[in-house]
């Protein structure tokens, strides 16, 4: 999104090139618009703007992208708990 | 099979309004299954969603004109995106209400047109050998479907790309604030004993004076972290939103001791202000899961720098706040 912009070189997405088989299902899917069908592949045209939220590998067939697989919805509290059900070895509360 | 229109009735805003203010939110939800919304034929498209009320509404509301089958999918009565997110709202699911409303039967089509929203938990290309249906991903919005529907189900980009306008961050902000009210209510009965602390050992007296600033600092904390800097989001310095909050915290602290120099100075006004620095930071450092462009990465990156400034400045005003009666 060009509005608003994050943390830049922190989001977790690779794309492997090999594996691609250019069905343009992340360009499709992305939210943020960070691939681009170039050809008969997949580019990753906007690294900064990824939210990690995975869509592009869910929807991937050809299981060529990987995204940070941590859970969570992203917010301080939720991360909170899962440090502290870390280091107590409880289960963690749920999210909102 | 229910039929529902397009049109929302005051109860259903009044559900709107009650949802967005956290209250009840966690029991708005509708019947999962099939609905119609005008008068689908079998050749009408589906339009799949979530169970919860609020999603079904957003959804039903836009759709004056057409005629469409509804899926609302068992999503525990969680919105489409968080519920794609937790693996609810997923291929599985899809399929599942797919068979138990025997869709292949009442549709001559085989497509489902899916939320965009919903693509980080559906692999639409799972579909059809799950149920038989192909899915295809909508806009984001609900507003742009028809627009969608009539263009030969072809999204631009416009259709397909996420904003986060004032408006938007505006109805974010009473549910954040209503989630806090449980925490708030713990630390203002610690911050009224604490203020009764002094060289009387206890003294009510000074519980109630001084437990009152405090209370009205932790409250003015809530308005800059949890409302004015979601506001102010893109205007506000930095990326950080530990950053962010602390900025709106630290005028919104000038604003509160300035406002109340008669009733206390020095080191105890300086206590209050780093409170309000601290849980104001805290909160706006909270918004980054309500948002839709923050990463998880960049949370955790965030916190390792923002809890410690904020743990920090809350450890401060607590000392000054509990050592100020011992010094006169």
């Amino acid at each position: 999104m060009k509005d608003f912009r994050y943390l830049d070189n922190t989001a977790i997405l690779r794309l492997n090139p090999e594996k691609c088989i250019g069905c343009g299902n992340c360009a499709t899917v992305c939210p943020h618009r960070v691939f681009e069908l170039r050809g008969k592949k997949a580019v990753i045209i906007d690294h900064d703007g990824c939210m990690e939220c995975g869509a592009c590998a869910t929807n991937c067939p050809a299981a060529a992208i990987y995204v940070n697989p941590d859970d969570g919805c992203g917010c301080a509290a939720y991360i909170i708990n899962h440090w502290i059900a870390r280091l107590t070895g409880t289960s963690p509360k749920g999210c909102c | 099979m229910a039929r529902v229109g397009s049109r929302l009735t005051w109860r259903d805003r009044l559900g709107t309004i009650r949802a967005r203010f956290g209250i009840s939110r966690n029991r708005y939800k509708i019947n999962p299954g099939l609905y119609c919304m005008g008068r689908p034929t079998a050749k009408s498209p589906v339009l799949v969603t979530a169970n919860y009320k609020l999603s079904f509404d957003a959804l039903r509301q836009e759709l004056s004109a057409l005629d469409a089958w509804i899926l609302a999918v068992d999503t525990r009565g969680i919105n489409v995106w968080c519920a794609a997110g937790k693996g609810t709202f997923s291929a599985d699911e899809i399929s599942r209400q797919v068979t138990r409303a025997r869709l292949a039967e009442i549709v001559d089509h085989r497509e489902l047109i899916l939320p965009q929203f919903a693509a980080p938990g559906v692999a639409a290309h799972q579909l059809p050998k799950k149920c038989g249906f192909t899915g295809r991903f909508g806009p984001l919005r609900a507003a742009d479907l028809p627009g969608y529907l009539a263009n030969g189900k072809q999204a631009d980009e416009r259709m397909r790309s996420i904003t986060f306008s004032f408006g938007e961050r505006l109805v974010l902000t009473p549910v954040e604030i209503s989630l806090i009210w449980r925490p708030f209510l713990l630390v203002t009965l610690a911050l009224f004993v604490f203020s009764g602390i002094g060289p009387d050992r206890f003294s009510i007296a000074n519980a109630y004076s001084r437990g009152l600033l405090a209370t009205g600092a932790t409250i003015m904390a809530i308005l800059a972290g949890a409302f004015v800097t979601p506001l102010l989001l893109p205007w506000l310095p930095g990326r950080q939103f530990w950053w962010k909050g602390l900025l709106a915290g630290s005028l919104a602290g000038l604003g509160y001791i300035l406002f109340n120099r008669a009733a206390c100075a020095g080191l105890e006004a300086l206590g209050l202000w780093a409170w309000i620095v601290a849980v104001s930071s805290y909160l706006a450092m909270n918004f980054t899961g309500a948002t839709p462009f923050t990463s998880l990465s960049g949370v955790k990156r965030e916190m390792r720098l923002g809890l410690p400034v904020q743990c920090g400045a809350a450890c401060l005003a607590l000392c000054l706040w509990i050592a100020a009666p011992f010094l006169g």
